[in-house]
């Protein structure tokens, strides 16, 4: 079912301590308290004016630097369900994996969009739409999307060790 | 020569015996057995996680370590609180390989204690674990549901990264550091010239680099995007870990007809000392295109550059000589604090007006012990200096070498360290 989310746009190499500041990572532990800090740095608008669905679109390298996962986290918690970037930083793409957040490496979207513009997204047929362009998003490994599906690497386990527990 | 007969590359070589397989390429995906893996103050929330996924206990508990060095000692009673839910976890667990706040940066002690060996692989819930590339062992950094899933599994699914070789010829002028040299490998190449990739580095600089100068190399390829970074491993790397290390290895070396997706190749001899400017590790020139520039405050310390040669090089320039700015000493460990203070080095910087705090990461990620206010530039040994970095957005930040940052203490300029050397 395609679904239409209006986009954020930033634009290459954004950091996370811009995305997440350090100083908040072994304190905040509440959902409203990380969400309430979400791009703090990079974006003050972001938090007031984003809502649910909306969809970060970015450059080349999001989310380079800290491993920490509330780069994800608190985006997560502002209702964000995928992000599209030119590139990612390897551990930032692996952290929306396991926190069940759509990473999508798509090059030129974030030159064929405006924060505010709505992009169609069908996750059946891998395509986004935007304006009059179309997009082909990549195909993820099985494996990958099997952690996608089950809302998360945490859920996914979950139910794995309920299952042996039943067994 | 066909695909399958062209050798293979350290981190190929490392993954598939990670995953006890024969072999594996790029592109492989593999679920390994990590010898190692290790957290720091952010256990507390990964404790939480792995009670989430109501795994009966941690498969492996004598391969977890955990350190408390991010903000150590607690800076607030909300810092605190977490370091006391960690304590309270590490009890229940029982959890051996335990280090308290001072012992030092997880990094270092890491290697210190011989945790992990040439050869192994260790998976950290931290961004700079590329750091144990100096013993040729795979490191790599995780997030906390991984670390989390880890605890549960004892195992992650991990791709094997295509590799880069970076070949460092000559020797390095007085005056001029490996620093200087990691600086330079991501300025020329920009924050994702290693993205995804393993770092593998090779040249003759390589074998004579000191004990305290190896670590510095891998753990910056951190900031150029890398998987992981590997140096090959020596005697110099084998006698270190002989002491403290509770088991045998095989070190690993990768096929001289191994196949890389990218060269690199500097001629070290020829090089100056390396400035990044703030805003990026990346943002690198050369020294005399910094030089002037006012910093407010002083930094030496970190997993790159806390060690006892650091010191021993900011002593050398501070002897007898007075700072001009504040100016924070940490070393990356006690081992480091307690020989830095027997070799006379923590009294030369404090004579200097110096000030030393406890082993551990410091203001580095901006949590304590040295925070800039807005529009307060630091000089800093550290491997990070991003918008935000250190705790406010307005605070810019240049990365250098231990010389730069303590010739420029002096000044309260950036400064060339080879005047004083």
């Amino acid at each position: 079912m395609p679904e239409t989310h209006r986009v954020w746009v930033y634009g290459d190499n954004v950091n996370t301590d811009v995305i997440f500041p350090g100083k908040y990572t072994y304190t905040l532990k509440t959902p409203e308290d990380i969400a309430a800090h979400a791009l703090e740095d990079l974006d003050p608008a972001f938090v007031g004016a984003a809502r649910p669905g909306d969809v970060i679109v970015a450059g080349r390298n999001w989310g380079c630097g800290s491993s920490r996962e509330q780069a994800v986290t608190c985006l997560k918690l502002v209702g964000v369900p995928l992000i599209v970037a030119a590139s990612f930083s390897r551990i930032y793409y692996r952290n929306c994996i396991n926190q069940g957040v759509l990473p999508v490496v798509l090059p030129g979207l974030a030159e064929a969009v405006r924060t505010g513009d709505s992009i169609t997204v069908d996750r059946e047929q891998g395509v986004i739409y935007a304006g009059d362009r179309t997009f082909e998003m990549p195909a993820l490994s099985p494996s990958v999307q099997a952690i996608i599906d089950a809302g998360g690497l945490i859920p996914m386990l979950k139910v794995r060790f309920q299952a042996q527990a039943g067994s | 020569m066909t695909a399958s007969e062209h050798g293979y590359t350290f981190v190929e070589k490392a993954l598939a015996r990670a995953a006890g397989k024969r072999s594996a390429r790029a592109g492989d995906i593999l679920d390994i057995t990590p010898d190692l893996v290790f957290s720091h103050d952010n256990s507390a929330a990964i404790a939480r996680l792995f009670r989430e996924i109501g795994a009966p206990g941690i498969r492996y508990p004598e391969r977890v370590a955990i350190t408390l060095d991010h903000a150590a000692p607690a800076p607030t009673t909300l810092h605190a609180q977490n370091h006391a839910e960690i304590r309270q976890w590490v009890k229940e667990q029982g959890i051996r390989h335990f280090f308290e706040v001072g012992r030092g940066i997880c990094h270092q002690v890491i290697s210190e204690e011989a945790l992990i060996l040439p050869g192994e692989s260790i998976l950290g819930a931290d961004s700079h674990s590329t750091h144990y590339g100096w013993m040729g062992a795979f490191g790599a950094g995780v997030g906390r549901s991984e670390m989390a899933a880890l605890w549960a599994t004892g195992e992650l699914w991990v791709r094997v990264p295509e590799s880069m070789r970076v070949t460092l010829n000559g020797r390095l002028r007085p005056g001029v550091t490996i620093k200087d040299v990691s600086l330079k490998v991501v300025g020329d190449n920009g924050v994702e010239g290693g993205l995804y990739r393993s770092i593998e580095f090779t040249g003759d600089l390589l074998p004579a680099l000191s004990l305290d100068d190896r670590p510095v190399l891998p753990n910056v390829m951190a900031e150029f995007g890398a998987k992981n970074a590997y140096m090959p491993p020596d005697q110099v790397v084998f006698d270190a870990l002989e002491a403290k290390r509770t088991r045998d290895y095989t070190p690993l070396y990768p096929d001289a007809d191994a196949r890389y997706e990218v060269e690199y190749t500097l001629d070290v001899s020829v090089m100056e000392p390396q400035i990044a400017l703030p805003g990026s590790p990346d943002n690198v020139v050369t020294i005399s295109d910094a030089a002037g520039q006012p910093v407010e405050q002083a930094f030496l310390g970190t997993c790159t550059n806390g060690r006892l040669e650091d010191l021993e090089a900011a002593a050398q320039v501070l002897k007898g000589r007075k700072v001009a700015i504040r100016m924070i000493v940490i070393p990356a460990s006690a081992e480091v604090l307690m020989e830095g203070m027997k070799r006379g080095y923590i009294q030369t910087l404090v004579e200097a007006g110096a000030t030393v705090n406890t082993p551990g990461c410091g203001p580095c990620m901006g949590n304590h012990m040295g925070i800039p206010a807005p529009n307060e530039s630091t000089i800093s040994s550290a491997n990070r200096n991003f918008r935000g970095r250190m705790g406010t957005p307005e605070a810019p930040i240049y990365l250098a070498s231990p010389y730069v940052v303590a010739a420029s203490a002096i000044r309260g300029v950036i400064t060339d360290p080879r005047e004083f050397l």
